[in-house]
């Protein structure tokens, strides 16, 4: 049992992961930070159950999701596309690992990497459709494993999976997209 | 490129996210790192996928609003105070 004092000491330096997962999830500042402020809210009501030793940022990813999907998410106001096209492995590599190099010392995916800004990129994790989206976020931004995004967002571990495996794949394609507008990769070597 | 043992190239790509998210058996790991070690245009891949999703951790970083931090700092103490007020004493 956790002693509720000690809530501000533990749980505070997880927050700006916690607002950047809400920034994700929500795609509008304004809710991100309602979000951010009633996750920590229930989880400071809801600290004595939690078990001090145990993995205090996943059990705040759960709060943080539950109240997420339960208030928040876009689905109640409009429906969303519920799913991703399904591309091959490797989409991104196939099409960007293998271009010439402008010559500059680095090699040509480190070009096309130094590329994409920090819009580009929250943009197109933004753009999955949300299962995708949350799936991809704990697993490549925050590091869960496999396991602990079962637990966080209550889901079958295979289903887990699957959602990250294919949102990886169409979080590549719409980095191409960025990629290919910018110029960084021809649209015949993209347009496959 | 085939291997005279171990994983080919095929199940290395297959199994390539697994083995960046550390969620293999140690046995089938051990294969993935040894046909790595063995091939370049599979580490090639390895390579860049490491990369990008260490690109894509990075870009995705935000700052918390100095307003929200304080903001909610608030409403915890609040919440603290009304939590006192109204538990038993013991």
């Amino acid at each position: 049992m956790a002693d509720q004092a000690r809530f501000s000491d533990l749980a505070m330096e997880h927050m700006p992961a916690l607002y950047s997962a809400a920034l994700r999830m929500t795609r509008n500042p304004a809710d991100a930070e309602d979000l951010v402020q009633e996750t920590f809210l229930k989880a400071y009501r809801a600290f004595k159950s939690f078990e001090e030793g145990t993995n205090l940022k996943a059990w705040l990813y759960k709060i943080l999701t539950n109240t997420f999907i339960n208030s928040y998410r876009a689905a109640k106001r409009r429906p969303e596309k519920a799913d991703v096209e399904d591309v091959e492995d490797l989409y991104l590599y196939r099409r960007i690992g293998d271009i010439e190099s402008t010559g500059s010392g680095r090699s040509a995916e480190d070009e096309v990497f130094a590329h994409f800004t920090d819009t580009e990129v929250k943009a197109a994790l933004e753009s999955l459709p949300e299962a995708f989206r949350i799936a991809v976020l704990l697993a490549d931004v925050e590091g869960f494993s496999y396991k602990e995004i079962a637990e966080i967002t209550e889901v079958p571990i295979g289903t887990v999976m699957s959602r990250i495996h294919r949102g990886r794949k169409a979080l590549q394609k719409s980095l191409l997209e960025f990629a290919v507008t910018n110029g960084l990769v021809g649209s015949a070597d993209a347009g496959r | 490129m085939g291997s005279e043992f171990g994983v080919d190239c095929g199940e290395t790509i297959e199994r390539l996210y697994h083995f960046l998210d550390g969620e293999l058996t140690e046995d089938v790991r051990r294969e993935i790192q040894e046909h790595l070690d063995a091939c370049p245009p599979c580490v090639g891949a390895y390579g860049f996928e490491t990369e990008l999703r260490s690109v894509i951790a990075d870009r995705c970083r935000d700052h918390v609003p100095p307003a929200l931090l304080e903001r909610i700092k608030v409403a915890l103490v609040e919440e603290e105070q009304r939590t006192a007020a109204g538990s038993d004493p013991g």
